[in-house]
């Protein structure tokens, strides 16, 4: 009964930046929050999004229950190798998760390493799921080197208005 | 009423400034060209005293620049400022669009198999 086709060009992630510590993701899917939870969630799944376009999934670990580790770790299409991991703090089923992440950085020791505590939300919304993951940053330093990084790993395209401004600014 | 120009305009200042989504339609807008407050008002069809807002904020970063022509203020982008967070935005949001493309395709399987359970279920 319902057409799912105009629902199209709403599903596009947005990222936002709402404080000096937060760094927020926004994006919709055309399906029951049941089942984004459960691709979420399940290493077998997380395995075959994760690494979008940018390389191979070598590795997904959860333990899903609060205190429990997860780990993730791919290959970049580059050939190195790119990890984060953490530790789940809460946990509402098909609602939200709350857990630390870490970036595994090559060289520097794991105690120096800063997390963030990110939270994900899966709401239901007309016939879809809308996913926000909030991440925050425990000071705007730690927020500041995130997006460093970002700039660093030489990523492609984003959202049309952004390209038209860089363009603009070219 | 005096802007609060003491407070340091630094890059990361820029990256919140920029993370609003009117303000990036006001530098999309004066990405075209360099143009008054009253000619903004009128593209994003929202009351002056919050455009000028906006640009407050979008000049106290940098990102920004005005300047005065006869009895208009015209406003303009400032690139240089803002190149870095561009492309970081565009970037991290690039990497987030891939991922859920990807997850799209599990999902779409996902209805799928559900669809077909549920008829077993009978």
């Amino acid at each position: 009964m319902t057409s799912t086709s105009e629902a199209a060009p709403m599903n596009e992630a947005v990222v936002t930046l709402p404080s000096d510590e937060q760094i927020l993701i926004t994006r919709r899917f055309d399906a029951p929050r049941h089942l984004v939870y459960r691709a979420w969630t399940t290493p077998d799944l997380v395995k075959q999004w994760w690494a979008g376009r940018r390389g191979q999934v070598d590795t997904v670990d959860i333990d899903l229950r609060v205190g429990g580790r997860w780990r993730y770790v791919m290959t970049a299409t580059e050939g190195f190798p790119v990890a984060f991991h953490g530790e789940f703090r809460e946990i509402v089923p098909d609602e939200r998760i709350v857990s630390t992440e870490v970036f595994e950085m090559p060289g520097v020791a794991a105690e120096d390493l800063e997390a963030t505590l990110n939270t994900a939300t899966f709401a239901e919304s007309g016939g879809g799921t809308t996913l926000t993951i909030l991440v925050q940053a425990g000071s705007k330093d730690v927020r500041d080197a995130i997006i460093a990084s970002g700039m660093e790993s030489g990523m492609q395209e984003g959202l049309q208005l952004l390209e038209e401004i860089a363009r603009g600014l070219a | 009423m005096i802007d609060d120009m003491a407070r340091a305009a630094t890059t990361t200042d820029a990256f919140n400034a920029v993370a609003e989504p009117r303000r990036r339609q006001i530098l999309d807008l004066l990405a075209q060209r360099e143009q008054p407050v009253g000619d903004l008002v009128e593209q994003l069809g929202l009351a002056q005293p919050q455009v000028s807002k906006h640009l407050r904020v979008l000049r106290e970063v940098g990102a920004v620049r005005v300047r005065e022509d006869g009895r208009q203020r015209l406003y303009r982008l400032n690139g240089s400022a803002l190149k870095p967070i561009f492309d970081w935005v565009r970037q991290y949001e690039a990497m987030w669009s891939e991922r859920f493309d990807e997850l799209d395709a599990v999902l779409t399987r996902l209805k799928a198999e559900e669809e077909n359970g549920n008829d077993e279920h009978e």
